[in-house]
């Protein structure tokens, strides 16, 4: 190693480090605002209190958003992981030609604007008289999270070895019950990171939800943005902090399964 | 055989139709009707928003902040994906959940906690007069460069990791070889190491650009609506003015522009691979 590639990294890791606490200020500064007596947004806090847990704790419109949210970005990662290994298979495994075009078409929603895509969906939704705000908003959280685990899982499947699959074929399980039982399980990080990152972009989707929503249906993003439009008090901050805290058991639970790195690299 | 591998090919139907239906269709169809005039085929409300001197600037402010935040998010992504490559042990775990955890955080509150941040008598603004940096607190919020600085802040991650995965795979003797041959450092940065991981910085930058073009939230709590972007122009002319051929017009150019970056981060891949 010469001076200058000495130098150089000794740079990357400054750099690294700032990032690191560039990338974490946001929850720094939330958890801190959380534990305020004071009912503004001030930092740092006049005051140390648990005062806004417990306000959070009543705040009925926003449980509902959480449990709207919750119910949405379950439904809709189980419904992708559904599509997106049939997906995922049909590209690794057939001979057909455009492919390729298959799985470009498929990961494209992860790039397309979201408010235009919100915009077209109520339109779409509007003519074909669908008016049912849950289920406008379930279609749509597929679009959301349809790319995310089929980008995870295409990069998996084709590295997976799939004369497994014959092999179990071979001792007599139907192709079926092969995938189950030999691909999803040897697969098993790509699924939670797939899910994973599609579960989070539900989640925290603004710009698709917006447009489908109706007064009873309200998504956890746009039930804060009002919140914080109307009464901005540092209940939020707490619910919010309450929300990393799940985070980090989920991250926990990833890292002692699967390892953190290959969780996170698919 | 054949038959075997065809009937596979079946198994993207249900993805491939779900797709098409709510969403090629929903889009062609609003692309459709932004060139419908009252008599079939017409550009004129394309005409009336390029005419439009205010549209103009909301059009460029949308290009120029995406830009900038690309740009900013690069700079630190780059160097940081390189220590990430080299990290081991703790020090790799504190770098993934750095990029992970803030995800858990959902947007809104994250822009949030910037606004308080850059409020006049927030804890910037603090520091920078406890440091005698400036006498009166500047006036940081609802400015571009906090709006940069947010937005950047939460794309971060899509920028690292693109680059960190290529970075992870590049054979480190590459670099080596080239500097036992004589090569200078400079040399061998941009002639060896950068231009091999360049597949991550147009995956990184095509992402992040395409996020930034299209923000919403984020512009509407740093910047308000004193500094519309395209996102902000289609809402208000959805919600509020109810002027769904405007919108709908809006959310075409936006489309186009998303469409392209996706187009030309493909081709630049593409011919990034055909060159290696």
């Amino acid at each position: 190693m010469t001076r200058a590639d000495r130098l150089a990294l000794a740079l990357s890791w400054a750099m690294g480090f700032a990032c690191i606490a560039f990338l974490m200020l946001p929850i720094v500064i939330t958890v801190v605002v959380s534990f305020t007596d004071s009912p503004v947004y001030t930092l740092p806090p006049p005051g140390w209190s648990l005062r806004w847990y417990a306000e959070a704790a009543t705040r009925q419109g926003l449980w509902d958003a959480v449990l709207l949210s919750l119910n949405l970005a379950l439904a809709s990662t189980l419904a992708s992981l559904v599509l997106g290994t049939l997906a995922a298979i049909a590209v690794a495994r057939g001979q057909f030609r455009g492919r390729e075009a298959i799985a470009t078409f498929a990961v494209s929603p992860l790039m397309m604007p979201g408010l235009v895509v919100g915009v077209a969906l109520l339109q779409f939704f509007r003519d074909i008289g669908l008016r049912d705000a849950y289920w406008s908003l379930l279609l749509g959280h597929v679009v959301i999270t349809l790319p995310f685990v089929m980008r995870t899982l295409l990069a998996a499947m084709n590295a997976f070895d799939f004369s497994l699959i014959d092999a179990a074929r071979t001792l007599g399980l139907s192709y079926p019950k092969s995938i189950l039982k030999v691909m999803i399980p040897n697969l098993a990080p790509a699924y939670l990171t797939g899910g994973l990152f599609a579960f989070l972009a539900s989640m925290d989707n603004y710009p698709i939800s917006i447009f489908l929503t109706d007064a009873r249906n309200k998504t956890l993003p746009i039930k804060m943005l009002q919140y914080l439009e109307e009464q901005p008090d540092p209940s939020l901050a707490a619910m919010s902090t309450g929300l990393i805290l799940l985070a980090i058991l989920v991250l926990a639970f990833g890292a002692r399964t699967v390892g953190l790195n290959r969780m996170i690299q698919g | 055989m054949s038959g075997r591998l065809d009937r596979i090919g079946l198994l993207a139907v249900p993805a491939l139709g779900f797709l098409a239906v709510v969403y090629a269709l929903p889009l062609a169809m609003l692309l459709a009707k932004s060139v419908q005039g009252p008599d079939g085929f017409s550009l004129a409300e394309y005409r009336a928003f390029f005419a439009d001197e205010y549209n103009l600037r909301v059009l460029f402010r949308t290009l120029r902040v995406a830009a900038l935040t690309t740009a900013l998010a690069f700079v630190i992504a780059y160097p940081t994906a390189f220590a990430m490559s080299r990290a081991k042990g703790i020090w790799l775990t504190v770098f993934l959940v750095a990029l992970v955890l803030p995800m858990s955080l959902g947007v809104v509150v994250k822009a949030f906690a910037w606004s308080i941040l850059f409020r006049a008598n927030g804890v910037l603004n603090s520091a920078l007069m406890g440091l005698g940096l400036t006498e009166r607190p500047v006036r940081m919020l609802f400015t571009e460069t906090a709006l940069v600085v947010g937005a950047a802040n939460v794309f971060l991650p899509f920028m690292v990791l693109p680059i960190y995965s290529v970075i992870r795979q590049l054979d480190a003797r590459l670099p080596e070889a080239a500097a036992s041959l004589g090569a200078t450092p400079w040399f061998r940065f941009t002639r060896v190491t950068l231009p091999l991981t360049l597949p991550g910085v147009v995956a990184g930058s095509a992402f992040v650009f395409s996020l930034a073009v299209s923000m919403y939230v984020i512009p509407s709590l740093i910047v308000g609506e004193r500094q519309q972007n395209l996102s902000m122009l289609i809402a208000r002319s959805f919600l509020f003015l109810r002027n769904e051929a405007l919108g709908s017009t809006l959310a075409a150019i936006l489309l186009a522009i998303a469409i392209a970056v996706v187009l030309g981060s493909g081709w630049a891949a593409a011919r990034l691979g055909a060159r290696r």
